[in-house]
């Protein structure tokens, strides 16, 4: 991308997503982003610089969550961005897509404590090598807003040394000093794990909602951090 | 002919409704209770030759799309 140019965004839209809306505003409003809806019937995703799987309830959360939109046509449009290297963040019910796709390693089960929770977390960034933290610095602290009932992040022995060897653990809850602490986890989650990548570190999956505090007017703008990372690696040739 | 796929979290794996509903059962008085897994039953009309074909599958519904092989473990049947 050209100095000056927009990034082009693209939101994929599932029957029951909700928080689309709130991404396509988020990139627009951070990074004056071109950002546009997609319909997950289609299979032209445009020629995006950034896929974003949004939250909400695809298909209802039927069978299990994001089982049946990893089925859906466009998906195959993601699998082959991501493929070549494009940048792919799914978000809460994204997140849940892309590990039940094979996209990002492990599953999301039910929170341990069995509720829906709905409130402002802490995160700690474990890796900066992403093009979403590539300008945050490895344990920083962000404030993040949750809404999940299935965010319980699960993978096999195998499968977690694999992702703690290779440094894809990109998030994990923590208390507001950055500190692991009792009470920080908000669903039980193996090791704090709040947020992962793939081995070629271009698709990255997270439980919060970034897209839901990236304004200052709003009260928190710790999310736009990571849309402004894509954004400037984006201008420097470092992504995309 | 109907088959019957029975898909529960794997051992090893939390199970926050099994674990609630195996302390329900201890508070109503049911002794020895131990592990619980809660899971889900798929009951399906497939079209098939004959019971090892149906089974067969059923095998094959559960790897590609009722089971998650990270977090669950499942059984095929044929039910006739």
């Amino acid at each position: 991308m050209s100095a000056g140019a927009r990034p082009r965004v693209s939101v994929v839209v599932f029957p029951g997503s909700n928080c689309d809306h709130d991404a396509v505003h988020a990139v627009e409003a951070t990074i004056g982003a071109d950002a546009r809806p997609v319909w997950h019937a289609g299979t032209d995703l445009g020629r995006p610089d950034l896929v974003i799987l949004p939250g909400g309830f695809s298909y209802g959360d039927y069978l299990r969550c994001g089982a049946l939109a990893r089925f859906s046509p466009v998906m195959e449009a993601v699998r082959d961005f991501a493929a070549k290297g494009g940048p792919v963040l799914g978000i809460c019910n994204g997140f849940q897509v892309l590990c039940e796709a094979g996209l990002l390693p492990g599953a999301l089960l039910l929170n341990s404590g069995q509720r829906f929770r709905c409130e402002d977390v802490f995160v700690r960034v474990e890796t900066i090598r992403t093009p979403f933290t590539a300008e945050l610095t490895k344990g920083d602290v962000l404030r993040l807003p949750i809404a999940h009932g299935d965010g319980n992040w699960r993978a096999e022995a195998a499968t977690f040394d694999d992702v703690t060897t290779h440094d894809q653990i990109v998030f994990r809850y923590c208390d507001a000093a950055g500190s692991r602490a009792t009470g920080a986890n908000p669903n039980g989650s193996l090791d704090d794990v709040a947020g992962v990548c793939n081995r070629e570190r271009n698709v990255v999956g997270l439980m919060p909602h970034p897209e839901r505090a990236s304004e200052a007017m709003l009260g928190n703008a710790d999310g736009a951090r990571l849309f402004r990372s894509f954004a400037n690696g984006l201008l420097l040739g470092r992504t995309g | 002919m109907k088959v019957q796929v029975t898909v529960v979290p794997k051992s090893g794996v939390l199970d926050p409704q099994g674990k609630a509903i195996a302390g329900a059962l201890a508070r109503l008085g049911f002794p020895g209770v131990g592990d619980v897994r809660a899971g889900k039953v798929f009951r399906v009309e497939v079209e098939a030759k004959d019971a090892a074909e149906a089974k067969a599958l059923a095998g094959q519904m559960a790897e590609k799309l009722l089971c998650n092989p990270v977090i669950e473990e499942y059984e095929a049947e044929v039910l006739g």
